[in-house]
């Protein structure tokens, strides 16, 4: 555990913007895929891999390494482009996003780009696979410590299997799991609440036996004391609600849930890239 | 030339001494015997431990075995991620449960991850029996052998079974096992040949060439086999039998070298005839070398309540359906080539 001070902060926001400008950029090559929660997890997505993450990017397999089992699939040009940022490969590439032969998949496939922890795109099933990587760990008995990360859509909370892996999790204590729900509200077909409502959301984790806790999934400080207190305890695994703004930083998607499927075209994307690069006006680009 | 492995059979199997015992039974004690060999080896199972015999190997290692609960897709999706840190996983339960609701975890999360997690489904086919329909699983070979990386194994008899298990330890890629619920015919020894991916025939000799081949899985290859018998015993027709006990990858060889030699098969399954092993042999002669094939299996319906017996014969499956098959298909082959 690391404390993270007031300039650690301002570098995890620049690289968040960073990463919004790649997943813009990487999505206009590619003239498809998911532009809302990629922008609206872009700041999560860094604190992970700038910040909470033990991982080494010239060293994918090490076997220590903490797990990020990212469920929701579709959001994948933001975890992308952190990994390009860490260096697991070169930035460069991510131009060539959902193209013929790159190792960056319309969704993510762990056999073609190493440092995936899985592969993902049908939603529902990544909990689980979490929940099995932290089983295996606690069976071997030479294990390090490590943590077991999964992010998830409110969306794919839908899906009976996710709250079938959130049961055995419980069952099974395993306290080095901690899951991220997306909370950004919005689905393909429309606002989650319209679609199939959650809430009360906390509730129904708490009645699951999970530690829960709620974020602003925006706020580094906040975000980062949340997975830190999730690491601390003992005896539940914890899920994190990270309230977060889909599309976040680019006014024209920011909260419209027609975003969450759509590319922005060459106009909107140098306007997007604009606003993310003066911060909305607030700096000179 | 095809193996022989007549000699190598239980050489009760045309006597009132064949016993019948339970497949389930053998791959308890495999995953057992396996568990005390290989530290990787975890079982994961859906409220039917002990339907799916996965009790003795929770009773033996708790801390390597995993109760999820009635939740299939759970289940699948959890050995995934055990397998991704260095586990063997075997997920078991009735194959209409697994992978009868869980594909596409199976699918995505296992087959598309090149994981060696490995499915047993139980309680496959009519013989399920009393249970009805809704528990009888028909469709499971069709789901399974469609999906890249999947090797898919059929036991015939209890020894079988315990060796298919012993042998999807060290297949690297996912597998599946299907078994039945009930006792079936010990045909097989300790000394009969067993190899991924390789057929083997248990009936009728390299003398003289047989003028009709039957290629059977599971718990149809003693139908089979009486069938056989019959044919040559009182019709005078030369037969081969073939147990077919890998799926997939077909051991294509084998079916094209009967093939070629009788120009007349039956496929003998409980399974459907769309989609399952007669499929998958169809599928090759078509392409490498067309001769009439007869499919007995069952014809796009649903099962239901009966005994094992009743149930075999009211879908055609048993040696009398064989037989009758195998009128159509040498009637065929006389008249029609």
């Amino acid at each position: 555990m690391t404390l993270v001070n007031k300039e650690k902060l301002q570098k995890l926001e620049e690289e968040a913007q960073q990463i919004r400008c790649l997943v813009i950029e990487s999505l206009q090559s590619a003239g498809s895929g998911h532009t809302a929660g990629p922008l609206g997890m872009a700041d999560i997505i860094t604190a992970f891999y700038f910040h909470l993450l033990r991982h080494d990017p010239k060293n994918p397999e090490w076997p220590d390494r903490d797990r990020l089992v990212l469920s929701n699939g579709h959001i994948c040009p933001a975890l992308y482009a952190a990994m390009a940022r860490t260096g697991y490969f070169s930035q460069d590439k991510l131009k060539t996003l959902r193209k013929f032969g790159s190792p960056l998949q319309g969704h993510p496939h762990r056999e073609w780009l190493p440092g995936l922890e899985t592969s993902s795109g049908p939603l529902g099933s990544g909990l689980s696979q979490a929940v099995g990587m932290a089983l295996a760990d606690r069976i071997n008995e030479e294990q390090q410590e490590k943590f077991f990360y999964c992010l998830l859509s409110d969306g794919e909370l839908n899906a009976g299997n996710t709250w079938e892996a959130a049961m055995l999790a419980a069952k099974e204590r395993l306290y080095n799991l901690i899951a991220v729900v997306d909370r950004n509200s919005i689905q393909i077909d429309g606002y989650t609440e319209e679609i199939m409502p959650l809430e009360p959301l906390r509730d129904k984790w708490r009645n699951w036996n999970w530690h829960t806790l709620e974020v602003d999934g925006h706020n580094f400080e906040e975000f980062i004391k949340a997975v830190e207190q999730g690491q601390a305890v003992f005896n539940k695994p914890t899920v994190i609600l990270a309230h977060t703004i889909p599309g976040r930083g680019v006014s024209e998607f920011e909260r419209q849930y027609e975003w969450h499927g759509r590319t922005p075209d060459r106009k909107q994307v140098r306007q997007a890239l604009k606003e993310l690069r003066t911060l909305g006006g607030k700096i000179e680009e | 030339m095809i193996p022989i492995d007549t000699f190598r059979l239980n050489p009760n199997i045309f006597t009132d001494q064949l016993a019948a015992v339970s497949m389930r039974e053998g791959m308890g004690r495999g995953l057992l015997g396996l568990g005390r060999i290989d530290g990787r080896v975890v079982v994961l199972c859906a409220d039917l431990t002990d339907s799916t015999k996965t009790d003795y190997f929770a009773e033996e290692f708790p801390e390597r075995f995993v109760q999820v609960g009635v939740a299939e897709q759970n289940m699948a999706a959890t050995a995934s991620g055990m397998a991704a840190m260095g586990k063997i996983p075997f997920v078991a339960s009735f194959a209409i449960f697994s992978p009868g609701r869980n594909w596409e975890q199976i699918r995505t999360t296992v087959c598309y991850n090149d994981l060696p997690v490995k499915i047993i489904g139980s309680h496959a086919g009519v013989t399920v029996g009393a249970d009805g329909g809704s528990h009888q699983a028909l469709e499971d070979v069709a789901l399974m052998r469609v999906l890249p990386r999947m090797t898919v194994l059929s036991p015939c008899d209890q020894i079988e079974a315990r060796k298919a298990v012993e042998a999807a330890a060290s297949v690297e890629g996912p597998v599946y096992i299907r078994l039945s619920r009930i006792s079936t015919p010990l045909l097989t020894t300790e000394s009969t040949s067993f190899v991924v991916g390789r057929a083997s025939l248990f009936y009728g000799t390299n003398d003289r060439p047989a003028q009709l081949g039957i290629i059977a899985t599971g718990s149809l290859v003693y139908q089979a086999m009486l069938a056989a018998r019959i044919m040559e015993e009182k019709h005078g027709i030369t037969v081969k039998v073939m147990n077919l006990s890998t799926i997939k990858p077909l051991d294509q060889e084998a079916i094209l070298e009967l093939a070629r030699e009788t120009g007349a098969l039956i496929t003998v399954e409980e399974h459907q005839q769309a989609g399952g092993m007669g499929s998958a042999v169809s599928e090759l002669l078509a392409g490498r070398c067309p001769v009439w094939v007869e499919k007995v299996g069952v014809n796009d319906d649903f099962g239901q309540s009966g005994t094992a017996e009743e149930l075999l014969r009211h879908y055609s499956l048993d040696k009398e359906g064989i037989l009758a098959a195998a009128i159509r298909v040498l009637y065929r082959k006389q008249e029609l080539n």
